[in-house]
């Protein structure tokens, strides 16, 4: 698909607006629909539409292995350390009140904290998926 | 009554393009079709005043899963399905069988919109009124996913990282695996 011209205009425009807006619903998931699963999975789509139209050679070399296994598992610890912090600070595991001493923006702290969490694993896993699945059709 | 209309006009569209799905035997059409099928859902989500379901359908289903359904598709030989030659009478009468009692079951749940469901009267009462105040949060999904459930929604994060890791294992073989001959040695 590298050398449809359309498809690489078109995939230049829409593949910031498409990261804007994944970073729209991740940061702005507390006040409109959204959160941090459905913003991992359209950020990846943009990563995915860059893969389709401009080869996934090129895509891999931003989105390594390494990175994505990194901040899969980095999401998930960033989550579950979150409750081991507001355990530390006296509170019950995940209880995020405690995280700051107004319990509303401990809270607030929290669900940001955790949804970032929840959109770097989402994201990462995606690519991480689609990326072994068509290094098998490239390889062949 | 127009949104009646819609209503109807999108689950005869599901219909169709489930029927579609059965009866079609290319299977790169059975793919596209797919992620119709997740287009239709996520407008009903959307209906439904769901927006934050609509938007992982939309997303998930129409996005992701088709292109992971293409990419196997181009990784297989078969670019159709193999005819089957005769019905088979035991897997009809299990389908029908399921069939007929999954319709059973939903005549015991509760009506649709009904107040006195027990998904109204159990919790959602308190999440609407003392949500916001406890969590500052304005969207209750939100307030109820992150912080209410957020024990929940740490054990989905870990599922959908254990399939990255299996899809992992299974599917990377960048070094062949090596018989080691003296197991003594190593």
């Amino acid at each position: 698909m590298q050398d449809n011209l359309i498809l690489r205009v078109m995939a230049k425009v829409l593949i910031p607006v498409i990261l804007i807006y994944a970073f729209y619903v991740q940061f702005h998931g507390d006040f409109s629909p959204g959160g941090g699963f459905q913003a991992g999975v359209i950020f990846s789509t943009a990563i995915l539409l860059y893969a389709l139209v401009f080869g996934m050679d090129r895509a891999a070399d931003v989105m390594t292995d390494k990175l994505l296994i990194a901040l899969s598992a980095g999401g998930l610890l960033l989550y579950a350390g979150t409750g081991v912090v507001s355990m530390l600070l006296g509170g019950e595991y995940l209880n995020y009140s405690a995280l700051a001493s107004n319990p509303l923006t401990g809270q607030h702290i929290g669900i940001i904290v955790i949804e970032l969490g929840v959109g770097l694993t989402v994201a990462s896993t995606m690519l991480l998926i689609f990326f072994s699945f068509a290094r098998r059709v490239v390889s062949r | 009554m127009l949104a009646l209309t819609v209503d109807i006009f999108l689950l005869v569209f599901l219909i169709a393009s489930a029927v579609g799905i059965l009866f079609t035997h290319q299977l790169f059409a059975m793919a596209m079709l797919f992620g119709l099928y997740s287009l239709l859902v996520a407008s009903l989500f959307i209906l439904l005043d769901a927006p934050d379901v609509a938007f992982t359908e939309a997303a998930v289903g129409t996005g992701i899963a088709t292109v992971l359904m293409l990419a196997t598709l181009a990784a297989t030989k078969e670019s159709k399905e193999k005819p089957r030659k005769k019905l088979s009478k035991s897997a009809l009468t299990i389908s029908i069988f399921t069939g007929a009692l999954l319709l059973y079951g939903t005549t015991g749940l509760p009506k649709f919109g009904d107040p006195e469901a027990p998904i109204h009267t159990q919790m959602a009462d308190r999440f609407i009124q003392q949500g916001q105040a406890e969590t500052g949060v304005p969207n209750l999904v939100t307030a109820v996913l992150a912080s209410y459930r957020g024990f929940d929604t740490l054990g989905e994060v870990t599922v959908v990282f254990t399939a990255g890791v299996g899809v992992l294992l299974l599917l990377r073989r960048r070094y062949k695996p090596k018989i080691r001959r003296n197991a003594d040695a190593g």
